[in-house]
C-alpha cells in the first residue's frame, strides 16, 4: 500500500506501463523537461530519454496524427491533451482516423493509443480549462471512453488503458489531482470496463464518474444524516456503458440520479436515462433524473461554482426524485 | 538542390500573372520523348526498366479506363481517375524498396499497383463492399485515406517509429495541391523537419482540387514552401517517369540516410474528372486539356522507346494485350464480387468486441431471420 495523490499515482502508472512495454511512448506539449503543466509525467523523460517520452511541436492534430503512424508502426502511444477544450485541433484525427482505422483495415491495424485528457472544473480557469467534453467522444464509435475518479483506479486504469489493443480516451477529474488515498499496488485490479459500487444504499441510485463521484459520496454521507440511505455507483467506463451494476442497483431502489459536469442536454446522463427507462421500467418508482451543467457556454470562473453540479443540487435531486 | 531553368509552359486557362515562371522542373525524358540529363539527378536505366515502366503505365491506365467503365455502367459508385497522373505515381512506386511505406490519398491506384496491390482490391472499396480492401501491413500500402491530408500526420509518425527502430527504412506521404492548404498537413512538415523524419511528402500537384485551380492554395510555387520549414522541396516533372524515378529515390535515400524529410512536387495535369461524379467542363477550358495531351506520360516513353530502338511493335502490342487481358479480369471481377455479409460492418469495430455491439449484431441477426421465414 502507498499513500498517493491522484496525479501521482497516474505518474506511477505511466512509469510502470513504461517499464513493462518497451513500445510505449508518451507525446505531448510540455511533458518532457517540464514533466507535463499539472507534473503527471513528471521524471519520466530524465528516466526514461527523449525518444519515449517527446515534447512536441504545439500542434494537438500533430500529436493525435503522429501517434496514429507510430501505432501503426507497432508503438504504445500514450498522448497527453493539456486542457480539454485544447483536443479539439485534435478532433480530425481522433473522429476520422483514430477511431476508424481498424475498421477500415478489418483489424490489420489496431490502434492502441491512449489519449489522455485532464477534463472538468473547478479550479478558477480561463475559457477552454474547465470543459467536459467526454459525450463526444463517447458517441464515436471506435473509440472507449473512461474517467477515473481516484488514486487506485488513476494507477490502474490508465496501465489497463495502455496495455488495451483499442484507442481509449482518458479522462482524468483536473482538481481531484491533489486528491490523496491509498492505493494496492499489488492486487490485480477490476476489469478496465466495468462499472462499480463504491457506496452501498437502498433509497437512491446515484450515478456519477470523474471529478462528480467525490461530490456523490459527499451528498450520499449527507443523506444519511437525514435517514437517507443513497447507493453510489463509479461509472469508470463511458463507452462501452457498463450498466449491469446500475441495473441490479435501480432494481432494488426503484429511482435513479445521474450526475456529471458537462451540459446537461445529451450528456451521457441521457443516454443512461434512456437505457435504465428501458431495462427497469417496471422497476422504477420516479423518472431517471439527471444533475449536469446547464446548457450554456462553460462561465467565467466567478460563476462555476454556480454552474457545477454540487451536494445541495445533488440532494435536490434525490429529494426531487423521492417525493415523485 | 540547384536550380535548373528549365521552363514550363504557363497552363492555359490556369495562367497566374502574379506567379513567376515556372522554374526549376527536373526533367529527363521531354514531352517529345527526348532523353536530356539534368546536373543533380542522373538516372542509369536499363532498357528492360524502361520496357517494366512503360508497361506499369499502360496497364494502370488500362485499368483505370475500364474502372471507369464500370462506374458508368453503375459496377462502382464512384471512380477517381488517375489519367495523366500515371508517370508521377508509377515513378514514385518504383523508387520505393521493400521496407519502405506508402500512405497514399484515394487516387493512388498507380502506387496500389507497384506495391503488388491487386485492382480488385482497390475497385472493391469503389464498388462499396469495404472501407479498404487490401492488407496494408503485407503490401507496405497504407489504405486509401479519404479526408484530405491526414495520412501525412500517420506517415510522418510511422517515420518517428522508423528511427526507433533504426530500420533502413523511410516513408512517402502522397498528397495533392489541394492538401498544402491544410493545418494538418503543415503540421507534418514541422514534425517531419523538427525531428529529421524519414519521411517524403510527395505532392502531386494536378493543378485542381477538384474545382478550384491552384493559385487559390498557393501564392508561390509549391516547392518552394519546403524551404520554410527546413527542408528542400523540388519540382519534377510529373509526366515524365524517369525523373520522378530519380527524384524519389535520391530523397528516400537522403531520409533514409538520417538526412530529414523532402517535398516532392510533381508538376501533372489531372486528365479526367476529379471523380467520375465530377464535371469539369464547368470550370476549366477544353484547350487546356488539349495542351496537356501534348504532354502526356505515356506517349512520351513510347516514344522515347520506339525511336530508340529500345522497345518494338511486337512489345508494344504485347502491352495492349495484356492491357485487354487486365481489363477483362477486372470486369469479370468486379461482376463477380460478392456483397458483404451484413454482419461485417459489426466485426471491426474493435479489436475487443463490445457487449453493446455484439447485442446489436444479435438483433441484427434475427431482424433478418425474421424476413427469411
Amino acid at each position: 500500500m502507498s499513500t498517493l495523490t491522484l496525479g501521482k499515482a497516474l505518474n506511477t502508472g505511466l512509469r510502470k506501463a513504461m517499464e513493462d512495454d518497451p513500445k510505449v511512448v508518451l507525446m505531448g506539449e510540455d511533458i518532457g523537461k517540464l514533466g507535463g503543466v499539472f507534473r503527471i509525467t513528471d521524471g519520466l523523460q530524465k528516466d526514461f530519454g527523449e525518444a519515449r517520452v517527446v515534447d512536441t511541436p504545439l500542434a494537438e492534430a500533430g500529436i493525435v496524427g503522429t501517434a496514429v503512424g507510430l501505432a501503426m508502426r507497432g508503438y504504445k502511444p500514450v498522448v497527453e491533451i493539456q486542457f480539454d477544450g485544447f483536443v479539439f485541433p485534435a478532433y480530425n484525427q481522433i473522429v476520422t482516423q483514430v477511431a476508424k482505422i481498424h475498421a477500415r483495415s478489418r483489424g490489420k491495424l489496431p490502434m492502441p493509443i491512449t489519449i489522455r485528457i485532464p477534463f472538468g472544473g473547478g479550479i478558477g480557469a480561463v475559457e477552454h480549462h474547465s470543459e467536459s467534453p467526454e459525450a463526444y467522444f463517447a458517441h464515436t464509435t471506435g473509440l472507449k471512453v473512461v474517467a477515473v475518479s481516484n488514486p487506485a483506479d488513476a494507477y490502474w486504469m490508465l496501465q489497463q488503458a495502455i496495455a488495451h489493443p483499442d484507442p481509449v480516451v482518458f479522462f482524468e477529474p483536473k482538481r481531484r489531482y491533489w486528491d490523496k488515498a491509498e492505493v494496492d499496488l499489488d492486487t490485480a485490479p477490476p476489469p478496465l470496463f466495468s462499472s462499480r459500487v463504491v457506496r452501498a444504499g437502498d433509497d437512491v441510485t446515484l450515478l456519477a464518474y470523474g471529478p462528480m463521484v467525490k461530490t456523490a459520496l459527499q451528498a450520499a454521507e449527507a443523506a444519511q444524516g437525514e435517514g437517507r440511505s443513497l447507493e453510489v455507483i463509479d461509472l469508470r467506463t463511458l463507452s462501452p456503458l457498463d450498466l449491469a451494476p446500475v441495473e441490479e442497483s435501480v432494481r432494488r431502489t426503484g429511482r435513479c440520479v445521474v450526475v456529471h459536469e458537462a451540459q446537461t442536454t445529451l450528456g451521457l446522463g441521457a443516454e443512461i436515462a434512456a437505457r435504465v427507462s428501458e431495462s427497469c421500467f417496471h422497476s422504477l418508482e420516479a423518472p431517471v433524473l439527471r444533475v449536469g451543467g446547464y446548457d450554456v457556454t462553460y462561465p467565467p470562473s466567478k460563476l462555476e461554482e454556480e454552474y457545477l453540479p454540487d451536494l445541495d443540487r445533488v440532494l435536490e435531486a434525490v429529494d426531487r426524485s423521492l417525493e415523485f | 538542390m540547384t536550380a535548373v531553368r528549365e521552363m514550363v509552359d504557363p497552363v492555359p486557362g490556369a495562367a497566374a500573372p502574379h506567379l513567376p515562371a515556372q522554374p526549376d522542373l527536373v526533367q529527363l525524358l521531354t514531352p517529345e520523348g527526348e532523353r536530356v540529363e539534368h546536373p543533380d539527378y542522373s538516372l542509369d536505366v536499363t532498357d528492360e526498366e524502361l520496357r517494366s515502366l512503360y508497361r506499369d503505365l499502360a496497364l494502370v491506365r488500362r485499368w483505370d479506363v475500364e474502372a471507369t467503365a464500370l462506374q458508368r455502367q453503375g459496377e462502382l459508385g464512384i471512380w477517381a481517375s488517375l489519367q495523366g497522373q500515371e508517370a508521377a505515381q508509377i515513378g514514385a512506386g518504383r523508387a520505393l524498396g521493400e521496407a519502405d511505406m506508402a500512405f497514399p490519398t484515394y487516387r493512388e491506384h498507380g502506387v496500389a499497383w507497384t506495391r503488388g496491390v491487386d485492382p480488385l482490391d482497390v475497385i472493391s472499396l469503389f464498388r462499396g463492399n469495404d472501407l479498404g480492401g487490401w492488407d496494408p501491413v503485407a503490401t507496405r500500402f497504407n489504405l486509401y485515406t479519404v479526408v484530405i491530408g491526414a495520412q501525412c500526420l500517420h506517415a510522418t509518425g510511422y517515420a518517428m517509429g522508423i528511427q526507433r527502430d533504426t530500420a533502413d527504412a523511410a516513408a512517402i506521404a502522397f498528397l495533392g495541391d489541394g492538401a498544402t492548404s491544410q493545418g494538418e498537413v503543415n503540421e507534418a512538415f514541422i514534425w517531419a523537419a523538427t525531428f529529421d523524419s524519414p519521411v517524403v511528402f510527395f505532392c502531386q500537384n494536378n493543378q485542381y482540387a477538384i474545382s478550384v485551380p491552384i493559385e487559390r492554395q498557393s501564392k508561390v510555387p509549391l516547392f518552394q514552401r519546403a524551404a520554410g520549414f527546413g527542408f528542400p522541396g523540388v519540382r519534377v516533372d510529373g509526366n515524365d517517369v524517369l525523373a520522378v524515378l530519380a527524384v524519389t529515390r535520391a530523397a528516400l535515400a537522403r531520409a533514409r540516410e538520417g538526412s530529414g524529410p523532402t517535398f516532392i512536387e510533381a508538376f501533372t495535369y489531372r486528365m479526367g474528372a476529379h471523380t467520375t461524379s465530377d464535371d469539369p467542363t464547368r470550370y476549366r477550358l477544353a484547350d487546356e486539356l488539349e495542351e496537356w495531351k501534348l504532354r502526356d506520360p505515356i506517349a512520351r516513353v513510347k516514344a522515347y522507346l520506339s525511336r530508340s530502338g529500345k522497345a518494338d511493335a511486337e512489345f508494344f502490342a504485347g502491352v495492349d494485350a495484356e492491357g485487354d487481358e487486365l481489363a477483362a479480369r477486372i470486369r469479370t471481377g468486379t461482376l463477380e464480387m460478392p456483397d458483404p455479409a451484413g454482419t461485417e460492418m459489426f466485426d471491426h469495430v474493435y479489436a475487443e468486441q463490445t457487449e453493446e455491439i455484439a447485442a446489436q449484431r444479435a438483433a441484427f441477426l434475427a431482424y433478418q431471420e425474421g424476413f427469411e421465414k
